[in-house]
């Protein structure tokens, strides 16, 4: 059956007629054409979906659009500044050479992003630990644990 | 013009789009009148299918069709082909039983596809999968590659007796035997390399389309060749003029082989299309990429080395059993032979080799090329009897390796390779450097005070890359040229698009190739961009894996550039009224030598497509040229790898405290990307040796069947790296290089369990080893 | 995922009058959606705990820490006061998953579903908690039932579960490589006079290991409990860790929890 859901992605309001079983990177990527995040697993594990929601890092394709309602969500997307410059976070991963793919990127650049609001300055564990729900196939995650490094340095740098 | 771009680290074009989320993976297209496709698999690893009973489903909420493998057998589809023939022992071909796309009257098994369910959407095409009934009658299985030629074995395919493929060999036995007779010494290793699964975290996605305007197929796949896929499903699948299907593969989110294949799902999606007059999408879920993509490794091997007094290498004596799994992948065949045997005397002056190969037909997921295809398993046998010998005979590791070291070049191994360059001391040297070496027992020490264990351990890779020159892999099986395609298309105002049949799904060839382009024409990168993965677009291909894609597809957009430029200093020397032979090209502009005339590149572009001031009678107009570059030889890159690993011996936990790598990749056009692919690739080295092992239980239902069981490394697992260099260019392409994509995969496991059985003091234990199995390891050491 | 009607109650009560038939509650839904995705359940109602205010507070008084049944994990592990009340149970909650896990996560979700491997109900055994639920009140000792299995009856919803501060006290996991559940947790909570030590992951449900907690309640010191051998019989096994690699597992994470309770 189905059921409305609103909340606001990106800064803007949306609502959306979804099916109650909707995920919400289902509701992401399928209804409102956000591709940018991705899906790459079925038990949570790989985080590539990760997106924000009321400021904290989650998994999308672990929760149905419903639970989303009033909701502030951003995705990948909505990361640059309107003009296209690309926020610290990201312009580091482009620094770093922390993507190759680039399929788990926006996972990992969305949790990165609240990891270093939480720390300023991390430590290589730190980061490690932190990125426990992404998985890369592709870096063997040297890089991105530089990038986000460099990113929190730098963002907090901007602050 | 600035700096020199090869050479340079220059950022990636790419990253811009994957870093805002504006990438296009083959799932974030979604088609006019989309519909979606599910499979429903069996269950089970062996099964005679009795009844296919459809027509619950076929009423379900959304159902457009429901096809079976019956249905496909009547529309005249052909089987998955193998594109890679070897030839057995006996000069027999290789047994190569159907492989049909949807399962015909048996299922091999478990995620063999039976049905295909097409419906307006996923969940509802998932629904009515569900309602599908099969009666299975289901027959015992055989799923270990070293049980399927028992006696009494479970028999898969009446076209393969005995689950035999074929017996294959390499190398002269009597000679080996010989040398063996006359050793001093023999180590003796029982080595399995285990199935691994590949785990690109993009799902393979497959969107097949159909156009009745003329009778013309779409196919969009996530897949490292386009233009191969094309080939094998028109010609040798659905019978179709190549002309009337366009592949593409845009963004690709890793490969790492398993999105080489032709899959069954390729096929299926291409084909209902047509049926349904709709395009139709099948997204592979994790659980379904677990079952359905071709893993890789799954060897039994038997491996001697015979040596004399002072640890020089006598002969080399090795039997394994490669498990294909249920059917032939696309190149499953070539894997554990071409790419295996013939990599047996690594970097060492080994005079005779003998290696005899058995392929099996087992009940689990075909086995193809993953990430090395071979070679990591060629190296596990070479790297860890080396080191085993040099323990059992109280030689230093790198000492013994020194001692064999193949010095001087061209060389021509006793297993068919020839190779044209290499220097093993310097990345030796440089290795044991880097990874001070000479202050690992103080280390040690350190560690036994902390009650912890510490190993250290080499490999000394080498790897046959820049695959292939097509004669020598004709003549060796192969169904297909090796070669590589290029194209610059020169704008009328100087930019360049160039197309390439090489294709990057992680490997940054939009920015590795545009900096040889841009550094040969001497403009900057910006005005250059690369195009792949659309036979429409790109004249031919045969795609990426075997680190070819610089090696081979980026010599030939070199060649298209010789032939740009030529042309280019005809049409100057026409502009500047001076003679062909003295127009240079240089910085981005042709100069007659000795004077200051000069014009630019973009000026005698723009005179070739505007030819008004043009040498007509000479030249046609237009600055747009192609070349197929066959490679003359492989290219042979190498390099030592050295890790340190500290083990608990209470609980088997092995933290890997340094891992130092020193790779010879020739030239290098860029070293960000070139270390960024050694990172990964000595990370799923490592995933191999510490977390991956796939596993069925006797019945065949895979154990490790999704990220709960099955463990890609995390970021805690791994260290920083120590990455390193050395050079000798590659003497037969003109840019020098030899590939760099697959090194890290190839000599990670080797150094990891050298370095893992050194600090447990023990001659041999499996992979992975995972921290049960270093503790049942030690615990068992302590009993005997 | 199979189809399902959807629910978001603005009370419990209203929660508990929806609970009939095949009817699931959504705390997190960190585990229920990922079942639900793999049509492992097929829930014909999904009850949305998210919604309700009043489940979410965590309070401390020093003594006890009543955390609500729908605090996040994140929450938790960040919380200044359980930091300082019990932070071997703050340390525990930012243990759980990973950090987009515990941004969703509930504790209450946790405990209901009583996986074997979770994490937290060590920590209600080892701290000798109070599960509140709308019906009533349960006492750590007699909520775990079994795998997946406890003590709540049909519509009963957990609220809170509040949990004693002991002297000191440290949880220590080891962790199965690919799920990042534990093979083997150890809780270990001194009270002064009494010691409590639970430990998941090795059996079908979380349990105490009572002659640790004799011997460490005698001197609570690592030595305690370094000899004492663990039973395998009744310990899961199965190709990540046998029953007798968790039996010895067990051992030496007690031990080392206690080290680290004492530092």
């Amino acid at each position: 059956m189905a059921v409305k859901v609103s909340l606001k992605v990106n800064g803007k309001s949306v609502s959306a007629e979804v099916e109650e079983r909707t995920l919400l990177v289902t509701l992401i990527r399928e209804q409102l054409r956000l591709t940018g995040t991705h899906v790459g697993c079925d038990t949570a594990q790989c985080g590539a979906c990760t997106v924000s929601m009321n400021g904290m890092a989650v998994k999308s394709c672990s929760m149905l659009a419903m639970q989303a309602e009033g909701a502030d969500v951003m995705t990948i997307e909505g990361v640059a500044k309107p003009d296209g410059t690309l926020h610290p976070m990201q312009a580091a991963f482009k620094e770093h050479h922390g993507l190759q793919c680039g399929f788990c990127t926006p996972g990992m650049v969305m949790n990165a992003i609240d990891f270093a609001k939480h720390h300023p300055n991390p430590s290589e564990q730190e980061i490690r630990e932190a990125l426990e729900g992404n998985l890369c196939r592709c870096t063997g995650y040297h890089n991105i644990v530089k990038a986000i490094g460099a990113g929190a340095r730098a963002m907090a740098a901007s602050k | 013009m600035g700096a020199p771009l090869i050479g340079a680290r220059v950022e990636r074009k790419e990253d811009y789009r994957f870093l805002t989320g504006a990438g296009q993976y083959t799932d974030d297209l979604e088609l006019p009148r989309q519909s979606y496709a599910a499979f429903v698999r069996s269950p089970h690893a062996h099964a005679v299918i009795k009844k296919i009973n459809s027509s619950k489903a076929k009423n379900s909420p959304g159902v457009l069709a429901i096809f079976t493998g019956e249905d496909f057998a009547t529309a005249k589809l052909g089987g998955l082909p193998c594109g890679w023939l070897i030839t057995d022992v006996n000069g027999q071909p290789m047994k190569e039983p159907p492989h049909p796309c949807l399962a015909q009257g048996k299922v091999r098994y478990v995620g063999d596809q039976v049905v295909i369910v097409v419906a307006e959407s996923i969940d509802e095409a998932r629904d009515a999968a569900e309602l599908v009934k099969v009666d299975y009658e289901v027959l015992p299985a055989v799923v270990d590659g070293s049980k399927a030629t028992a006696k009494g074995a479970p028999q898969l395919h009446e076209a393969a007796p005995g689950n035999t493929c074929y017996v294959w060999s390499i190398g002269d036995k009597a000679a080996t035997d010989a040398a063996f007779a006359k050793a001093a010494h023999v180590t003796k290793l029982d080595l399995v390399n285990n199935r691994l699964i590949p785990n690109a975290i993009e799902p393979r996605v497959a969107n097949g389309s159909y156009s009745r305007a003329d009778d013309s197929y779409t196919l969009y796949v996530a897949s490292q060749n386009p233009h191969v896929e094309r080939l094998l499903m028109t010609a040798f699948v659905m019978g179709l003029p190549e002309h009337k299907v366009r592949v593409v593969a845009g963004d690709v989110g890793g490969g790492f082989g398993s999105k080489i294949y032709l899959y069954a799902e390729d096929v299926a999606v291409t084909w209902a299309a047509k049926q349904v007059n709709r395009p139709v999408k099948w997204t592979s879920d994790r659980s379904e990429a677990f079952l359905t993509d071709a893993h890789g490794r799954d060897h039994h091997t038997v491996a001697e080395l015979a040596l004399d007094k002072d640890g020089k290498f006598l002969g080399m004596r090795v039997k394994t059993t490669a498990n294909v799994g249920a059917y032939l992948s696309t190149f499953a065949s070539c894997v554990p032979t071409i790419l295996y045997a013939t990599l047996l005397a690594g970097q060492y002056k080994t005079p005779v080799i003998h290696c005899e190969v058995t392929a099996v037909f087992t009940n689990t997921t075909p086995v193809d090329a993953y990430r090395g295809a071979g070679r990591p398993e060629a190296t596990y046998v070479v790297e860890r009897l080396v080191e085993t010998a040099a323990r059992e005979m109280k030689i230093d590791p790198a000492e013994i390796r020194r001692r064999n070291f193949i010095t001087a070049f061209p060389y021509q191994t006793p297993v068919a390779l020839m190779y044209d360059i290499g220097d093993y001391n310097a990345t030796m040297n440089a290795a044991q450097k880097l990874a001070d070496v000479s202050g690992f027992s103080k280390r040690k020490d350190q560690s036994i005070k902390n009650g912890k264990l510490r190993g250290l351990g080499y490999a000394a890779y080498i790897e046959a890359c820049g695959i292939a020159p097509s004669a020598v892999a004709g003549a060796l099986g192969a169904r297909a040229g090796l070669f590589e395609a290029g194209e610059v298309r020169v704008h009328p105002t100087g930019s360049v698009t160039v197309f390439t049949g090489s294709h990057s799904h992680g490997q940054g060839h939009e920015t590795t190739f545009a900096q040889v382009v841009a550094d040969r024409l001497g403009m900057p990168i910006e005005n250059v961009d690369i195009v792949h993965g659309d036979t429409s677009k790109v004249l031919f291909g045969m795609g990426t894996y075997g680190s070819r894609s610089i090696a081979v597809g980026g010599t030939a957009i070199v060649k298209a550039l010789d032939k740009v430029i030529a042309k280019g200093r005809k049409i100057a020397a026409h502009l500047m009224e001076a003679a062909e032979s003295d127009v240079v090209f240089e910085n981005g502009a042709y100069k007659v030598a000795g004077t200051d005339k000069k014009k630019t590149f973009g000026e005698v572009a723009f005179a070739a497509y505007v030819p008004h001031n043009y040498p007509h009678d000479k030249l046609e107009p237009g600055l747009n040229e192609n070349a197929f570059y066959d490679p003359a030889n492989f290219t042979f890159p190498a390099g030592t790898y050295v890790c340190e690993v500290e083990v608990d011996p209470e609980t088997g936990v092995v933290k890997i405290e340094k891992f130092t790598a020193v790779d010879d990749f020739g030239k290098i056009i860029n070293p960000m990307i070139v270390e960024g692919q050694v990172h990964g690739g000595l990370t799923q080295g490592i995933g191999q040796a510490l977390t991956e092992g796939c596993q069925y239980d006797a019945s065949g239902q895979l154990l490790t069947g999704s990220f709960m069981d099955y463990c890609i490394p995390r970021a805690s697992d791994v260290p920083f790296y120590q990455v390193d260099t050395r050079e000798t260019p590659c003497t037969h392409n003109p840019l020098g290089v030899k590939g760099c994509g697959e090194a890290g995969a190839i000599g990670a496991p080797a150094a990891l369990m050298n370095a893992i059985t050194d600090a447990l003091g023990v001659k041999d234990m499996p992979m992975p080893a995972t921290p049960q199995t270093v503790w049942r390891t030690l615990k068992n050491k302590k009993a005997a | 995922m199979h189809a399902f009607k959807y629910h978001r109650p603005s009370s419990v009560n209203d929660a508990a009058a929806l609970m009939k038939g095949e009817a699931k509650l959504l705390a997190g839904g960190q585990t229920l959606v990922q079942t639900m995705k793999l049509r492992l359940a097929s829930p014909s109602d999904i009850i949305d705990l998210g919604t309700i205010k009043d489940l979410a507070g965590i309070k401390s008084d020093g003594k006890t820490v009543t955390i609500g049944a729908m605090a996040r994990h994140a929450d938790v592990a960040h919380s200044v006061d359980v930091k300082k009340a019990i932070p071997a149970l703050a340390a525990l909650a930012a243990m759980i998953g990973d950090r987009q896990v515990r941004a969703m996560g509930t504790c209450g979700g946790s405990i209901a579903n009583n996986d074997p491997a979770a994490d937290y109900p060590a920590a209600v055994l080892a701290l000798n908690a109070t599960i509140t639920t709308n019906k009533g009140k349960h006492e750590a000792d007699k909520f775990f039932k079994g795998m997946f299995e406890t003590a709540l009856k049909p519509g009963e919803i957990i609220t809170a579960v509040s949990f004693q501060a002991p002297k000191r006290a440290a949880y220590l996991k080891f962790k199965n490589q690919a799920s990042r559940f534990a093979i083997v947790g150890v809780f270990v909570a001194d009270f002064g006079g009494t010691v409590r030590v639970a430990v998941t992951g090795a059996g079908p449900s979380v349990f105490r290991q009572a002659d640790m907690e004799k011997a460490l309640a005698a001197k609570f010191a690592p030595e305690s409990v370094a000899n004492i051998k663990v039973k395998q019989d009744g310990l899961n096994s199965d190709m990540h860790a046998s029953a007798e690699y968790r039996a010895h597992l067990v051992t030496v994470m007690a031990r080392r929890a206690v080290e680290a309770a004492l530092k």
